[in-house]
């Protein structure tokens, strides 16, 4: 599913973000990427779904190599992939069901299967209720899930999840969490990157820690392994 | 496209336009001031561009025959004028009919002239029309050279001036319509910049999500489509009230003056059509030129 090779990344202004990344991960796994801020954590999820491209070495993912995706192809190669960002990222004007229902829209999904599958995340995620509020008008919680429910809409096959409790309380964390798992559970690979020393060492997953651009652990049900 | 996703384009494109309050209002009062000038710039070189093919057409060599000529040597005249290339069209008038039409057309103070009636002294003449106006001159060269022609008559002068002045206009005219549209979408770009600034990210949002850059484009097409067709609203009114009363006034004019404008319909149509193109143009491209930095990433 994804399958990293020799992956180098430089930032134009000199900063080496990736310094040599090679990692094999298979459909329907759950992983957690730790490591201390600098890391190269953000700069590893980017180059799944595209954001940044490799300075050196190839990335594969859904057997499409996105240093040679030509760049027409990136929003279908991204409708595959659901992204959640610590920051929530919701079109600030749209209501929560007209966010969710945008990543239906520009698939050209039909107004009659975008209101059932929408109306059907929102269920899972448990906001039905809130679904007329626009994002300032939610918790950071509520929001949260609000950007998962439109990362998962379209049954993407993987979900990148950066920070995704990082600005919430430890029990919307929790809350959080259970809904990425319930997600795994239906077979959607799941990549997060976090600083959650309690959520790793409780929900066990497979854990890669990086140094320095560099992949310098990989265990799985693996243990956070830093001092907060 | 899906019709869905077409009317998703659509009423999207009709929530940023009223979401995007002065800045709309801004863009609309730019295409307004731009298509008021337009406007009368077009209606002005439209009724040019009539008047000269009006007199274009009324262009026509007078052949004064001789008073000395027999009925045989004009019938020799008639037939060697229409051997000429390029005459469309050859017709005999009577020294009395010509005395009659120059009564007409002086109107009251025409009256004067009846006293000649008894004392004729004008010619008869061949009236003469080239196929294409511009040939004139070659033409009425020709036919000064035929015998029993006593002199050829056409405005040398007056017709070429009104050639050069009509071709001159007609450029001048354009070039600047030209500037003017330019200005107007390098105004309109500008204003819709500053809204999309602020929904720089919100595109980035869409991308993230798998938004390709036409249905990113498709909002903002449609937007700008407003804006134009929305700035059109009050040079319309404008030019068709503005034109209504010129032409009522016209017809008062007309009775002196052989000089005629277009009617007001159709034109009023044609010139409302113009200029909600023009506009709808205007807003579509400074629109898509302003979000075109945007997409690039
Ligand atoms: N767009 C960018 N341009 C230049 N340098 C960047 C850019 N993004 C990240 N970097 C640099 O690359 C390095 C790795 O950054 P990255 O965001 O991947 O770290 P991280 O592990 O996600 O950190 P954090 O835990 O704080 O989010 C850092 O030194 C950062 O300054
Ligand atoms: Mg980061």
């Amino acid at each position: 599913m994804i399958k990293m090779q020799e992956v180098y990344m430089t930032y134009p202004n000199g900063v080496v973000a990736l310094n040599g990344v090679d990692v094999t991960i298979e459909q329907g796994e759950f992983v957690y990427i730790v490591g201390h801020s600098g890391a190269g954590k953000s700069t590893f999820t980017k180059m799944l779904f595209r954001e940044e491209v490799p300075t050196k070495g190839s990335v594969v993912v859904n057997n499409t190599d996105i240093t040679t995706l030509k760049w027409k192809e990136v929003p279908y190669f991204r409708r595959n992939i659901g992204v959640v960002y610590q920051d929530f990222r919701l079109l600030p004007k749209l209501t929560v069901y007209e966010n969710i229902a945008f990543a239906l829209e520009v698939i050209e999904e039909s107004p009659k299967n975008i209101r059932k599958r929408v109306m059907s995340v929102l269920d899972q995620v448990g906001l039905k209720n809130k679904a007329r509020f626009i994002p300032d008008e939610l918790s950071g919680g509520e929001q949260q899930r609000v950007a998962i429910a439109r990362a998962m809409v379209n049954h993407p096959s993987l979900l990148i999840a950066d920070e995704p409790t990082g600005n919430l309380d430890p029990e919307t964390s929790w809350e959080i969490m259970r809904i990425l798992e319930e997600i795994n559970a239906s077979g959607t690979t799941i990549l997060m990157a976090t600083h959650s020393k309690e959520i790793v060492n409780t929900v066990k997953k497979r854990v890669i820690a990086m140094e320095d651009g560099m992949i310098v652990r990989d265990e799985h049900r693996g243990e956070y392994g830093y001092e907060v | 496209m899906k019709f869905s996703t077409l009317k998703r384009h659509f009423k999207e494109g009709a929530r940023n336009t009223w979401r995007n309050g002065w800045m709309t209002i801004a863009s609309i009062g730019a295409v307004t001031t731009t298509l008021i000038l337009v406007g009368v710039f077009l209606v002005l070189m439209l009724n040019l561009n009539h008047i000269a093919n009006e007199l274009e057409d009324d262009v026509q060599i007078k052949a004064l025959i001789e008073v000395t000529a027999e009925e045989s040597d004009v019938d020799q005249l008639e037939e060697n004028i229409n051997n000429i290339n390029g005459i469309e069209s050859i017709d005999f008038s009577t020294k009395e009919e010509e005395l009659e039409n120059l009564i007409d057309s002086m109107g009251e103070q025409g009256q004067a002239w009846g006293l000649y009636e008894q004392d004729n002294p004008l010619n008869d003449v061949f009236i003469v029309k080239a196929e294409d106006p511009l040939e004139t001159e070659r033409i009425a060269a020709e036919i000064e050279e035929f015998d029993f022609i006593y002199r050829v008559n056409y405005g040398q002068e007056y017709v070429d001036t009104l050639f050069k002045f009509n071709e001159y206009a007609r450029n001048v005219g354009l070039v600047l319509i030209a500037a003017l549209v330019f200005t107007a979408i390098f105004l309109i770009s500008n204003t819709i910049k500053i809204t999309i600034l602020a929904r720089k990210k919100e595109i980035g949002i869409m991308k993230l999500v798998g938004a390709t850059n036409n249905f990113i484009r498709w909002p903002f097409f449609v937007e700008g489509m407003f804006l134009g067709v929305l700035g059109s609203v009050i040079p319309i009114a404008v030019i068709l009230i503005g034109y209504y009363f010129l032409t009522q006034n016209m017809a008062i004019l007309q009775q002196f003056n052989f000089v005629t404008i277009l009617d007001f319909y159709p034109f009023a149509l044609q010139i409302s059509l113009i200029i909600v193109g023009i506009g709808a143009s205007i807003g579509v491209w400074g629109s898509l030129m302003s979000v075109r930095k945007f997409l690039k990433v």
